[in-house]
């Protein structure tokens, strides 16, 4: 049977198993939205804004590990994407993003709704195509998710001209058994050579640290770093993306590092012999000044992105390769080598981090305190969440202080529960985001931890969650400020709150979240706030809007000291270096 | 120092900008770019000068190597290479130019009453002195093609 360009883009969703699509129509897209009208493969969720559409698919992606997929029309449609492209190349996440475009023949002509789409997604996407004959389609779909999902993986677009998809014109659907591109083939398994090397660097560490990241996360390989901190018994570090890569709750786990990772995590990292990065890749809100960092490491670096590889750090060891593939081989290298652990080096290496633990570690009790007169701390928000969800939710989260509080006190345990945007901290990623993970998993607790500020970014979203039935819970840490602003300004302008505050201008969040069909909360006292969120996770088929008031004063710490720090100069409390 | 990148890269449209462009995303600079279709078409070789420390090069090809078109790169100033620069130039006569150009292979493609047509080649680095000393007073107009090269001995850049 002969198809036309918009239904075997259909055909060949469904066989890559698309199970949502998330966009919004418009007249570029329209021959596209009556293909989807017509099929019964997949759903499509009517966002209320394209970044909505992009980030959806993105945090679908982050919780099941699959790519997500957005639709959007040509012009304004894809600028609105765009946001959410960058977002979802700077945390490698897969997507594929199809665009309308205006007509073949009308292209450059400054047509009505023309963008240069595949020009201005050009730095923020791994690939692009534009299509160019509607047999093609099939083809192109195929590639863009074999590019999305494979190698370092990352958004893909897929440009359309609308006379591409015109219902008149048909075509046979030809799917290919294989997909085979001269010009990439991503390596896969490391070189052996590179894995003796490693495997005897490590086993003779004395203060190894085990610094692990997002593409342990993304390569599926948390179980693989289990079982090599099994036999090495060295502590183990997460970066902001690797939260749950390894579990929070193992006894050689230090939390998350860098900016305001916790002081034990960077003391390590600064006094390391040997610095194991995993899917990791120095990322400047991790080193502090690179020429100060880890002063006395070797660094071996396991990563699938050469480029990678001795960017920001020179690494001693590069191992390319997928992360499994290569914990698989470096484990095995290990069990087979005569070299031993140094035990007494390792237990004098622990002893000494949980020296550092006593000394400014994080205090996870806070919440028990019974001082409820005083304001709420937002730590302890945080720490009510993980008891009322068991630490069994997804989290996402916006960009602000909120997101810091939910990455030092949430512990995750599994991957793919924790999902923000952290390397181009999109605020208005976190509802959107919650939305594509509630879909995946109608049946798990999901929370959207985001600020007033943030939330107001992709507010509009509430509407979609009302039309599909999404009853996600929303804590909203409502400082009455772009806090993680204002701290830059306590910290470092002199207390200067240059358009950082609006108190007078917040909505009412409560009759805002009822307005759009849902529950609201407001919290304001300690004592309200664990009945409240139990009442919250009580409504299991509403969305609740949790508005909690917070103490608008505090600081995230501990915060490395920039510029001209490393890893070991610390802020703890407010005016006071480690 | 001075680099020459050898990329052979996939002839297909906007292949030619995501190099180009990746240039000025990292933040080094292209000194000449050359680039045209070799073997069956279906491929074109680029050569993109550009100056960098070792690490900058070594950065550089391993993001060109990312861009899913690219089928191979390489930095000829890393080895032993053949390297050369063809040049067009319009001027006003003058004895003088005409026999700095003729030093370098040149041909006359053009005369009339006021202004020769000749084309060079040669090293870039000759070429470069060669405009250099050509002073400003009869030039009329330059084009140049960029470097292209080749690595010395077996070593080839091909699928
Ligand atoms: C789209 C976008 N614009 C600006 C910023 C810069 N920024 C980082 S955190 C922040 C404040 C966020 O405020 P809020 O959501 O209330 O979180 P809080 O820090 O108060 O917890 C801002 C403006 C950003 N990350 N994203
Ligand atoms: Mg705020």
């Amino acid at each position: 049977m002969k198809l036309s360009g918009g239904d075997l883009l259909m055909r060949a969703l469904k066989d890559e198993g698309v199970k949502f699509i998330f966009g919004y129509p418009g007249g570029a897209a329209l021959h596209i939205y009556d293909s989807i009208f017509k099929q019964k493969a997949f759903e499509h969720i009517l966002v209320r804004h394209e970044q909505g559409a992009t980030h959806a698919a993105d945090g679908y992606s982050r919780a099941t590990g699959k790519p997500g997929v957005a639709l959007v029309t040509s012009g304004p449609g894809a600028t609105n994407a765009i946001t959410g492209l960058a977002t979802a190349f700077m945390d490698s996440i897969p997507l594929v993003v199809i665009s309308g475009q205006v007509q073949s023949h009308l292209i450059g002509t400054d047509s009505f709704q023309e963008t240069d789409m595949i020009g201005i997604s050009r730095p923020i996407v791994k690939h692009s195509f534009i299509v160019q004959n509607t047999q093609d389609i099939p083809r192109i779909v195929q590639e863009a998710f074999h590019i999305a999902t494979t190698g370092r993986p990352g958004p893909v677009v897929i440009d359309i001209p609308k006379d591409k998809t015109d219902p008149s014109q048909l075509f046979e659907y030809k799917r290919a058994k294989e997909i085979s591109l001269r010009s990439y083939q991503p390596r896969v398994f490391p070189h052996p050579g590179q894995i003796k090397k490693a495997s005897k660097k490590i086993l003779s560490a004395e203060r190894p640290v085990i610094y692990a990241g997002g593409g342990v996360i993304l390569g599926n390989a948390h179980k693989e770093l289990i079982a090599l901190n099994k036999l090495l018994k060295a502590p183990v570090t997460n970066t902001l993306m690797g939260l749950g890569a390894y579990p929070a709750k193992d006894k050689y786990f230090m939390g998350m590092l860098g900016m305001h990772g916790t002081y034990q995590a960077n003391m390590a990292m600064h006094n390391a012999d040997v610095i194991i990065a995993i899917g990791a890749r120095f990322d400047d809100r991790i080193t502090n000044t690179p020429s100060m960092f880890a002063p006395n490491a070797k660094i071996v670096h396991i990563d699938v992105d050469p480029a990678s590889i001795s960017k920001i750090i020179n690494a001693d060891i590069p191992i390319v390769g997928q992360v499994k593939e290569s914990l698989i081989a470096l484990i095995k290298e290990i069990k087979r080598s005569k070299i031993k652990i140094d035990s007494e080096a390792l237990d004098q290496w622990n002893m000494q981090i949980s020296q550092w633990r006593e000394k400014h570690g994080l205090d996870h009790d806070l919440y028990l305190s019974k001082i409820k007169s005083s304001m709420i701390a937002p730590q302890v928000v945080v720490q009510e969440l993980y008891h009322a969800t068991q630490g069994n939710a997804f989290v996402t989260s916006d960009v602000g202080q909120h997101q810091m509080f939910v990455a030092q006190y949430y512990h995750f345990n599994k991957p793919r529960r924790w999902i923000n945007s952290g390397g181009l901290g999109t605020m208005g990623f976190g509802l959107p985001a919650a939305m594509g993970v509630k879909l995946a998993f109608p049946k798990q607790e999901v929370v959207c931890v985001t600020g007033e500020g943030s939330i107001q970014m992709c507010i509009q979203e509430l509407s979609t969650c009302l039309q599909y039935n999404l009853p996600i819970k929303i804590i909203n840490i409502n400082n009455e400020a772009l806090g993680m602003v204002r701290q830059w300004q306590d910290m470092n302008y002199g207390g200067r709150h240059s358009a950082s505050t609006y108190s007078d201008s917040l909505p009412d969040f409560v009759k805002l979240a009822q307005s759009y069909g849902h529950v609201g909360m407001k919290v304001t006292k300690q004592s309200q706030l664990k009945k409240t969120l139990e009442k919250a996770f009580a409504m299991k088929d509403r969305l609740v809007f949790i508005d909690v008031y917070v103490d608008p004063n505090e600081h995230v710490y501990p915060m490395l000291v920039a510029p001209n720090g490393s890893m070991q100069d610390m802020w703890i409390k407010k005016n006071t270096k480690a | 120092m001075k680099r020459i990148i050898s990329i052979l890269i996939e002839n297909k449209p906007g292949a030619l900008a995501r190099v180009v462009g990746l240039f000025h995303q990292r933040g080094y600079n292209i000194e000449t770019l050359n680039v045209g279709p070799v073997f069956d078409g279906s491929f074109s070789r680029m050569t993109v000068t550009t100056r960098g420390s070792e690490n900058d090069v070594e950065q550089i090809t391993k993001q060109i190597n990312k861009i899913i078109d690219v089928i191979k790169v390489s930095d000829l100033t890393e080895g032993d290479h053949h390297e050369y620069e063809f040049i067009m130039i319009k001027f006003k006569h003058s004895e003088k130019i005409q026999k700095i150009l003729k030093s370098l292979n040149g041909k006359i493609h053009e005369k009339n009453n006021d202004a020769m047509v000749m084309s060079a080649w040669g090293s870039s680095s000759d070429i470069e002195e060669a405009i250099k000393s050509m002073g400003k007073v009869n030039l009329l107009e330059v084009a140049r093609s960029g470097s292209i090269g080749l690595h010395e001995g077996e070593k080839v850049l091909k699928i």
